[in-house]
């Protein structure tokens, strides 16, 4: 009897370990298919280059880590006080019945696949920046609102948690000593959710930087440094995804290297959200 | 004083008036437009023409077969990690290693899943571009998922069942196969839905191990196009935006209805915890 159960231990301890054995596979297939190119042109040289161009050898990268950078931060942008105004009401004003049914609702929204957001944002939103705007449409701004929305749901969903989490006593300390709803969830609530809040934004951080299908559609996906935010621009998973289907050789190296660069940053994102989260606990 | 009160708690009702709005929109917006081709023939039929005039069914198929077979692998090791987490470990190195790994893997793009599934699956392990490839690599993604609520549903089952268990002489085993799983079913199941209605709408991690033949898929090693994949192709190539429409109807309306059904089995189940 007690052998079965140290057996059945084991067994279970074995098939636990698979994700940690899938994280390292992925990790070791990835690196050891794009480190050979970045060795060769150097790291330096792979991430500070401005120039891509595979049918010419030439391999830098710097304009989709700037454009992964600057998409990413403008979906932050919207995204963030969106999420945060929302999840403020339905936590703190909104009677607990209409909560529900609106929360349930961002959930939806959470469901719709990334290339239905990016068809969205290519038959209505690009042609209205391109009308009403300026500039070819397909852009920086584009690709921000239509990620902006996509982290929407994740921001609510986190900080609404969080604003839950914040005991009532402290609320209702605020409210005794007379002040209003704004004036407690500015001066009380607000604080105590702060670290939560930025696990938050490092979450919607991590999916914006990783979105592909929905960024490609409406990005215009040029390989140069944009400088306004209603030009084109290509991200590391757009260049991944639109080069994937046909790139041989040195080109296909360069990809993973590519998704090299890309896993680091989303583990370095990782790591600041595990510390933030571990710095709430205590 | 009051007035400030009043004018935010307008700012904010507006915002989130907004966030809904922008779901109904776009759910409104495919509706709307995707309707009239949505039709019986639409569904039964194959496609012609690279997608331009025919039907969905291959996708459909497709997508049924890479989502069920992601789940039939993903389900029980997800299910066998979260008991380990939450009945068999001390405090040792081991759990903290494994949560470790899923709370990792719950971070990883899905394009990079896509790409290491392609150098994995479809190259190292020979199984080409295939019904397989592309199951293999979504159940490593939806792994995470799984882990997470499964284990929020068995921490859920009260200590008390398992103390009477194990005062009736059950081992550890017995009473998690007895006691602890038929408890945490209908939570686990909700995690497994949730998961499903992921792996439906995802592209970029598909479209590089199943590939995108417009075939009906005869075996598991055959290359095959998801709904998600085969909306993507019509709408990008422009190849014809009624049937994408049409397309990209189906897929919301299958992510929504399995998404509700999770969540009413979740809400039914809090209720009752009441």
């Amino acid at each position: 009897m007690h052998n079965k159960e140290t057996l059945i231990q084991w067994l279970l301890a074995t098939v636990a370990l698979s994700a940690i054995a899938v994280l390292a596979l992925i990790i070791i297939f990835i690196f050891k298919e794009g480190s050979p190119v970045i060795a060769r042109l150097g790291l330096a040289k792979f991430i500070t280059g401005t120039k891509w161009s595979p049918t010419r050898g030439m391999f830098g990268i710097l304009p989709m880590i700037l454009g992964s950078v600057w998409v990413t931060l403008g979906a932050l942008l919207i995204g963030v006080p969106m999420g945060l105004a929302t999840a403020i009401f339905l936590a703190e004003m909104a009677p607990p019945g209409a909560s529900r049914i609106l929360k349930f609702a961002i959930q939806l929204l959470a469901g719709i696949p990334s290339v239905v957001f990016g068809f969205i944002g290519l038959v209505i939103l690009v042609p209205f920046i391109r009308q009403w705007i300026g500039g070819p449409g397909f852009s920086v701004l584009a690709a921000a609102i239509v990620l902006g929305i996509m982290i929407l749901p994740t921001i609510v969903s986190v900080c609404y948690d969080v604003f839950k989490a914040v005991p009532e006593a402290y609320r209702e300390g605020m409210l005794a000593l007379g002040a209003t709803r704004w004036q407690t969830i500015k001066m009380v609530v607000l604080p105590a959710a702060k670290s939560g809040i930025i696990a938050a934004v490092i979450l919607g951080m991590g999916r914006a930087i990783g979105e592909t299908m929905a960024v490609i559609m409406v990005a215009g996906n040029a390989t140069k440094i944009p400088v306004s935010p209603l030009e084109p621009v290509r991200t590391l998973t757009s260049n991944i995804a639109l080069e994937m289907g046909y790139a041989i050789g040195e080109h296909r190296e360069a990809l993973f290297a590519t998704g090299i660069v890309l896993f680091i940053i989303i583990a370095l994102l990782n790591t600041l959200a595990r510390i933030v989260a571990r710095s709430e606990k205590v | 004083m009051k007035m400030t009160d009043r004018r935010i708690t307008l700012l904010f009702t507006c915002i989130t008036g907004l966030t809904i709005l922008i779901l109904v929109f776009i759910i409104g917006f495919i509706m709307v437009k995707g309707l009239p081709g949505l039709t019986l023939s639409f569904l039964l039929e194959s496609p012609k023409e690279m997608g331009r005039t025919g039907g969905i069914f291959p996708a459909i198929v497709g997508t049924v077969l890479l989502t069920g077979m992601a789940v039939v692998i993903a389900a029980p090791v997800g299910v066998l990690t979260a008991v380990y987490l939450t009945e068999y470990t001390r405090d040792t190195w081991l759990p903290k290693i494994v949560r470790f790994g899923t709370e990792s893997l719950a971070g990883i793009p899905s394009i990079i899943f896509g790409l290491f599934g392609f150098l994995f699956f479809v190259i190292y392990m020979d199984l080409g571009w295939s019904v397989l490839s592309g199951a293999l690599t979504l159940s490593a993604m939806i792994l995470p998922t799984i882990v997470r609520t499964s284990e929020e549903a068995i921490r859920a089952v009260p200590d008390a069942y398992r103390e009477v268990s194990f005062a009736l002489g059950s081992t550890r085993w017995q009473t998690v196969t007895s006691v602890v799983l038929p408890s945490a079913k209908p939570g686990i199941m909700t995690g497994v839905m949730l998961a499903v209605g992921r792996a439906i709408g995802e592209t970029a991690a598909v479209i590089f191990t199943a590939g995108s033949s417009l075939r009906l898929p005869g075996t598991l090693l055959d290359s095959t196009r998801t709904l998600p994949v085969h909306f993507y192709i019509l709408a990008r190539e422009g190849i014809s935006l009624e049937n994408a429409y049409s397309t990209a109807l189906v897929l919301i309306l299958l992510i929504l209805v399995i998404n509700i059904t999770a969540y009413a089995v979740m809400n039914r189940l809090a209720n009752k915890g009441r």
